[in-house]
């Protein structure tokens, strides 16, 4: 079974700018895959390239086993792309916009499938309305319909939920899912962290034009163990020891935040807190999560120029 | 085909759905220039023995309008897509470049011949038009739209904002066709003017077009044929290879 999307080391450069540094990712059929990274690390660049709408520099993408330059009509057939942009052509209704986007996948007679596609997006009270009538919201609903109407295999969204409503944001993934349940692979790049903890079972990471984390969501999580333990005390100052596990500066209240590896060094902790007469009058546990991950591989992960000194000098 | 045909329906409605804009206004244009110029003029110049200088005009002027729609049609489409970022939807499908080529410029052939057909059935009023040969009215107006829609689409393609269309409009397609003896036959020009003329593949567009109507003309139609087929051969082939290549439009 060939991959959903297997990406070969692909370089894109923009005259002297380098967008995308030698990447390769192999994506299943069926998973959820998220996608993240800062603004310019690449991501759209890679999804441009998955999509056929930029090529690369060097290296080859296969969709469905189909390679998306030498054979792009399957790849593109297997493919659908919701672009992060809010585009639409303001000369159509939505159900017209539909059609013809069926039309341009070979498909002539698709209306039962449009239909559905509208009843599940809550569209359908739109069909006939002129694309330039509707809502932020409800254009972003309509990109979606559009790259589903050919019923692609893989399912590429683009920042979908990027300044689009919560119930939106909800019909959305609730259609997702669905189709994710029903053997689509659904590829998200998004900046809200905690849908991608929700939604997706296998995450990577970009930066600066490289994949500095790619695994399944539990083990990142579980890179960074542990969590946070929030305290207020009084009674006596913080002891020594424990200065070491301070996150940040404390709070206004006087709350302090310590860094756990591990829960097992919980009970310790606050072993020494009560022998050096520390009084605990408030306690919080928080779990990490992927902010805490990404924020901490983005500012761990090396430097693209120094990572490449150290392969040369290998 | 079902993508080809979807392309080529969805450029047709493009056109159709401001058809106000696209097809009535050009052909008002037209007619503003007819009863200008056969006014200024009518007195003073008879191109061709036996044909009055109205006569001789009206299918200048329709193939003047079949030129600049037919290159409006695909120039804009394009530019308007681009730079609202819409022509993802055409870039996203399994769409081959002929087939892109293809709809692009049949569509522009579709606004070409619909505002000629137009401008002669207005002007008809003032000139009643001859029919001479019509299977050569059109063919050179098939093919002359297809050239310019042709030009539209290498335009649309190289554009990166509205106003560097309207600079390939006003400084190569404008000059092109009211030099190519819309207004006035080649040959009353100096020799040296004359040979400029021939010169540019738009006279014999014009020269053949207008053959059709009085079975007179200043080359040859078959000459004038040989050197369209050629110029649209150029045209395509330049366009298709800046399609497969993704010039300008898959970066």
């Amino acid at each position: 079974m060939p991959a959903a999307i297997d990406i070969r080391s692909v370089h894109k450069r923009y005259g002297s700018f380098e967008a995308l540094r030698g990447v390769s990712l192999q994506i299943g059929q069926g998973e959820f895959f998220g996608l993240l990274g800062p603004n310019g690390a690449g991501k759209t660049s890679l999804i441009s390239i998955v999509a056929g709408l930029n090529r690369p520099s060097s290296g080859d993408v296969r969709v469905m086993g189909h390679d998306v330059v030498a054979d792009y009509r399957a790849a593109r057939r297997s493919l659908g792309v919701v672009p992060q942009e809010l585009v639409f052509d303001p000369f159509f209704t939505v159900r017209e916009t539909l059609r013809l986007t069926s039309g341009y996948y070979g498909l002539r007679r698709n209306d039962a499938w449009i239909d559905e596609i509208l009843g599940n997006l809550d569209l359908s009270g739109k069909a006939d309305s002129n694309m330039r009538s509707l809502s932020g919201g409800m254009k972003r609903r309509v990109l979606v319909a559009q790259a589903l109407v050919h019923r692609p295999p893989v399912i590429v969204l683009d920042e979908p939920t990027a300044g689009v409503d919560v119930e939106l944001r909800q019909t959305l993934w609730r259609f997702v899912r669905r189709l994710n349940r029903e053997g689509h692979t659904i590829v998200l790049t998004t900046h809200y962290l905690e849908e991608a903890q929700e939604l997706c079972g296998r995450i990577a990471m970009l930066k600066q034009g490289r994949v500095i984390a790619c695994e399944p969501t539990a083990r990142l999580l579980g890179r960074f163990g542990g969590g946070t333990l929030r305290l207020r005390l009084s009674g006596a100052p913080l002891p020594e020891g424990v200065r070491a596990l301070l996150a940040g500066e404390p709070a206004a209240d006087g709350r302090i935040a310590l860094r756990l590896e591990d829960w097992a060094g919980l009970e310790p902790l606050l072993a020494r807190l009560r022998e050096a007469g520390c009084r605990i009058d408030e306690m919080e546990l928080v779990h990490t999560d992927l902010e805490d991950v990404f924020v901490k591989m983005m500012a761990d992960a090396p430097a693209p120029a120094g990572a490449e000194v150290a392969e040369a000098s290998r | 085909m079902t993508g080809f045909l979807t392309l080529l329906h969805k450029e047709v409605l493009r056109f159709w759905k401001v058809s106000v804009q696209t097809v009535a206004a050009p052909v008002l244009t037209a007619v503003l220039y007819l009863l200008v110029f056969s006014q200024a003029l009518a007195a003073h110049v008879q191109p061709f023995p036996g044909v009055s200088y109205v006569s001789f005009l009206v299918p200048g002027l329709v193939m003047m309008s079949v030129l600049q729609n037919a290159f409006a049609n695909a120039s804009s489409s394009l530019i308007q897509s681009k730079v609202t970022g819409n022509l993802v939807f055409v870039l996203l499908p399994p769409l081959a470049p002929i087939e892109l080529f293809g709809a692009y410029v049949l569509a522009a052939v579709v606004r070409g011949l619909a505002v000629g057909a137009g401008v002669l059935a207005v002007t008809a009023w003032f000139a009643p038009p001859t029919f001479a040969a019509p299977g050569w009215i059109l063919v050179f107006a098939v093919l002359g739209s297809a050239i310019l829609g042709t030009m539209g689409l290498i335009g649309g393609i190289w554009a990166e904002k509205f106003d560097q269309i309207a600079m390939f409009q006003n400084f190569l397609i404008m000059p092109a066709t009211f030099l190519a003896g819309v207004f006035y036959s080649v040959h009353s020009l100096p020799a040296f003017w004359q040979s400029v003329s021939h010169l540019n593949p738009f006279f014999y567009m014009v020269d053949g077009f207008r053959y059709g109507f009085f079975g007179q003309s200043d080359v040859p139609p078959a000459t004038s044929l040989a050197v369209v087929l050629a110029t649209l051969a150029i045209a395509a082939c330049a366009a298709l290879r800046m399609l497969h290549t993704g010039w300008r439009i898959r970066h």
